[in-house]
């Protein structure tokens, strides 16, 4: 077959909605685009682990404490099943944490931003892990196999986050006003970061097009943030908070809200590598890696070493 | 009794709360999830404990009665009656390996001859947290094979760990008064009953790792009688402040 009736057997696949799987034919830019996207997310996860584990040792009950232990490590947990995902499409797991060190890879801006009281653990699990949702439920009927099944198993630990993160809003929202006040603050600093993490307008969207043609994506940036925008408000209300964007206004006739201009200049610098806590994040990620090299060589040494003990035997027995 | 349990709590709080501070920086994905899993559990059993001490202790004589966390972040350094060892850094991953091998050792049969114990409670509590315990066991033990017959550079980090932590051993099965009481009424464990498979087991392990535990160390002791390192002051500083900043507060 020719490459140009495999691409229109690929792309007909896709319209017809049969799940693409590793051992198909796959064009190489969709191959490329899948692991980029993937690998970014395993990314996000694991460097998602040190804002929010930065609170675990100060976590105000011991209730809150197993509730985020258990949360952090599900995060880990997401980010070996996303790798796995990747490494299904011939990407190997030790060269995608390579880039995330080197600074190569991208990972989720949001993760850039600090946690400065207790508050900003609720306001990340209601926020944040609600941007992530909706990108995510969006992501359980993407085109590619693997992907779309760890996006299920996904979705279903961070609905959980994203309710342990509201109840913390609430009893804080409800407390005493210095915590009313921390709840505000972290509202504060969280809102636009999170509406952020959509990415840029559909206008300026590099990669949309082709992903929305492959059914990567199904829904564009801007539909995903109004969608967010429109569930959040409300909840928002409930709390009794405020979101800080003084044009935020209901829309009767469009059926949901309008809201203010994004700060896109903060966005492209915090991409770039200038948010608040960008290099606190890596040299956190390198350190780990670095202090643990011994205790790798030190595992795989041993194995060896058990693997030659089990052949000695039987060598000398044939030796014999 | 209620001095017994607390002991119990506290070494899990201590230890679980020492482990939590690896989330997100271990040497592996795999080994973040498991060391999260083991302060998980860990925790866990401390709040079991806490809250049963709560239920002993009843309605206090201003109306009130306690909860878990009155004990986890209202109690100063003094009250906490866990062993110095689970109170000591982290340092690199092999001071860490080390710190829960001793402790799992102790706590796999400690925990074991209390599913005998006379208290239904306790007995239970025992039988169920000696599941977890025996995964904690295995996790350590294989982590002192891997990291003490490794590399040179594992091997000499790994006998380093234990020429510093070994000293914190003892107090593990030494009883103080107290335990010493509850052994008595068949309540608590007879420390002095454990040790020689405690012993046994940390001999096994140390050889099959090719590392050796240091002759004729001074065994410090203190902790469970609330006389703790330096180091205590600090956990609980960290871990109680919004306790302690913003009092008589729902989280």
């Amino acid at each position: 077959m020719t490459s140009l009736n495999l691409e229109a057997l690929f792309q007909s696949k896709i319209d017809e909605e049969t799940k693409i799987e590793p051992k198909d034919w796959m064009p190489d830019a969709y191959r490329k685009t899948l692991i980029r996207q993937i690998s970014q997310h395993a990314h996000s996860e694991i460097v998602g682990m040190l804002p929010e584990g930065n609170w675990i040792t100060r976590a105000p009950s011991l209730r809150r404490k197993l509730i985020l232990l258990a949360k952090v490590q599900d995060e880990a947990g997401h980010g070996l099943y996303l790798y796995s995902a990747a490494e299904t499409l011939g990407a190997n797991r030790d060269d995608l944490v390579q880039q995330l060190l080197s600074g190569k890879a991208k990972y989720s801006s949001i993760f850039n931003y600090p946690t400065l009281n207790w508050a900003d653990i609720g306001a990340i699990g209601w926020l944040v892990d609600g941007a992530a949702i909706m990108n995510q439920v969006m992501l359980t009927r993407t085109s590619y196999g693997p992907y779309a099944r760890a996006m299920v198993r996904i979705c279903k630990e961070e609905s959980f986050h994203q309710r342990q993160g509201y109840e913390i809003m609430i009893a804080m929202a409800k407390g005493s006003p210095e915590q009313k006040a921390m709840a505000q603050d972290a509202i504060n600093r969280w809102w636009w970061p999170s509406l952020m993490m959509f990415g840029p307008k559909d206008a300026e969207s590099s990669h949309s097009d082709q992903a929305l043609k492959w059914k990567i994506k199904r829904k564009t940036n801007d539909e995903l943030r109004q969608q967010f925008v429109d569930v959040t408000v409300p909840q928002a209300e409930y709390l009794g908070l405020t979101v800080p964007d003084p044009d935020l206004r209901w829309n009767e006739e469009k059926g949901s809200y309008d809201f203010g201009e994004i700060d896109w200049e903060e966005f492209w610098s915090v991409v770039k590598g200038n948010g608040p806590c960008n290099k606190q994040r890596l040299q956190a990620r390198n350190k780990a890696y670095e202090d643990g090299a011994w205790v790798r060589e030190a595992a795989s040494a041993h194995a060896a070493k058990k693997e030659q003990r089990k052949l000695e035997p039987q060598l000398a027995t044939k030796a014999a | 009794m209620k001095n017994y349990l607390l002991q119990l709590a506290d070494n899990a709080l201590i230890l679980g709360h020492r482990l939590g501070e690896w989330c997100g920086h271990a040497p592996e994905m795999e080994l973040d999830i498991a060391l999260t899993n083991i302060a998980l559990d860990l925790t866990g059993q401390a709040r079991s404990l806490y809250q049963r001490v709560a239920e002993l202790e009843g309605i206090g004589p201003d109306g009130t009665s306690k909860t878990e966390d009155d004990y986890a972040y209202l109690r100063d350094a003094w009250e906490f009656r866990n062993t110095l060892l689970v109170e000591q850094p982290n340092g690199d991953f092999a001071h860490t390996i080390v710190r829960q091998f001793i402790f799992d050792t102790y706590n796999y049969y400690m925990c074991r001859a209390l599913t005998q114990s006379k208290d239904e409670w306790l007995a239970g509590f025992a039988v169920k947290s000696l599941k977890e315990i025996t995964y904690q066991l295995r996790f350590s033990s294989e982590w002192m094979q891997r990291l003490g017959d490794g590399t040179e550079v594992s091997h000499a980090k790994m006998q380093a760990a234990i020429e510093e932590l070994w000293t914190y051993s003892g107090e593990l099965t030494t009883p103080n008064e107290m335990e010493k009481e509850m052994a008595s009424k068949g309540i608590g464990v007879d420390l002095t009953n454990i040790k020689r498979e405690v012993d046994i087991k940390m001999t096994e392990i140390l050889a099959a790792s090719n590392l050796t535990a240091p002759a004729d160390t001074w065994m410090q002791t203190g902790g469970k009688d609330g006389k703790h390192s330096e180091h205590m002051g600090f956990i609980l500083a960290e871990m109680q402040f919004l306790q302690r900043a913003y009092p008589g507060q729902e989280w």
